[in-house]
């Protein structure tokens, strides 16, 4: 137990602090970094609490893809030079009702994990779920048969998702050579090539 | 202190929420790290739901978990293309220079 509690305490402060440098940092690449080690540690308290397929799946999707994704994005747009910083410019009326809003929200969420009793049955079996098989097992015999209806659901939400970048991120450019796969498979053999007789000294025609 | 309970879990996800949302308010420069602020928020509703799931026995907070990192992902993808597209366009993704819908 002191083991667990030694790593829990480990992963989230590194999460607790990596998530602040993301909101602080002085350039977006460093908080594309930070936001990648936040995603890292989390998904390690998730592997270590017992969800080891949803910590896999976050390492995998989150580090792999999402955060990836940010990281081309910020690299492509080129915003490197547009620090972001805080407490310096003209329009500051924001800053302390922003500071306001998210002090109050902290206290409401503090008072409501504060206020939380704990029941005492619930922690004394509170520690993983014990069975035999897996987690990743039992979460697919659930999720192919109570809830294959939603799995479909977040599939089609995905290729949306596909579709709708795609769709954005789409433009047409002009001026670029390219194939016509109509123009390919709709040649005739019969007028494709043609015979000339070639009479001497005149030559013969072409591109007429 | 020593024991780790579901508290501890809840408090970790509030911490992480309470920094996303303050990202969100507070940052007025770049529009992606609000995009980042947003998965931050989204980190801590799976840890609250993955610690929920863990310490009561139920298994299908987890798959609530799955839907959400689904929609996440979705959401990722789709806002970095608006900003994409938004980019090319007006040239700048400074908070302070989209004002298109005077709000």
């Amino acid at each position: 137990m002191i083991v667990h509690s030694i790593f829990f305490y480990f992963f989230s402060i590194i999460a607790i602090f990596s998530s602040l440098m993301v909101i602080t940092s002085r350039s977006t690449i460093n908080s594309v970094f930070f936001l990648i080690l936040d995603f890292i540690s989390v998904g390690c308290l998730f592997i270590m609490v017992g969800a080891e397929f949803l910590g896999m799946i976050l390492l995998i999707v989150y580090v792999g893809a999402v955060a990836v994704l940010f990281l081309f994005v910020v690299m492509m747009l080129n915003v490197a030079e547009q620090k972001q910083s805080w407490f310096i410019g003209k329009k500051s009326t924001h800053i302390p009702t922003g500071l306001i809003v998210s002090v109050l929200i902290l206290l409401e969420l503090l008072v409501v994990v504060g206020g939380w009793k704990y029941k005492e049955d619930l922690m004394s079996s509170s520690t993983l779920i014990l069975s035999d098989t897996t987690n990743t097992h039992q979460l697919g015999l659930v999720m192919y048969t109570d809830y294959i209806l939603y799995f479909q659901l977040a599939g089609i939400v995905l290729l949306l998702a596909m579709i709708g970048a795609i769709l954005l991120t789409f433009r047409e450019r002009v001026g670029v050579k390219k194939q016509s796969y109509l123009k390919q498979i709709s040649r005739d053999p019969s007028s494709a090539i043609e015979l000339r007789e070639v009479k001497s000294n005149q030559g013969v025609k072409i591109d007429d | 202190m020593i024991e780790i309970g579901l508290g501890h879990y809840l408090s970790l996800g509030a911490i992480i929420f309470f920094l996303g949302v303050i990202g969100i308010f507070l940052n007025r420069k770049n529009i992606i790290v609000i995009l980042m602020s947003i998965e931050l928020i989204l980190l801590a509703v799976n840890i609250n739901l993955i610690s929920f799931s863990i310490f009561t026995g139920d298994i299908v907070g987890q798959i609530f978990t799955m839907l959400i990192l689904t929609v996440a992902a979705a959401e990722a993808a789709i806002g970095l293309a608006i900003i994409v597209v938004y980019y090319r366009n007006r040239g700048s993704i400074r908070v302070e220079d989209i004002h298109g819908m005077k709000g």
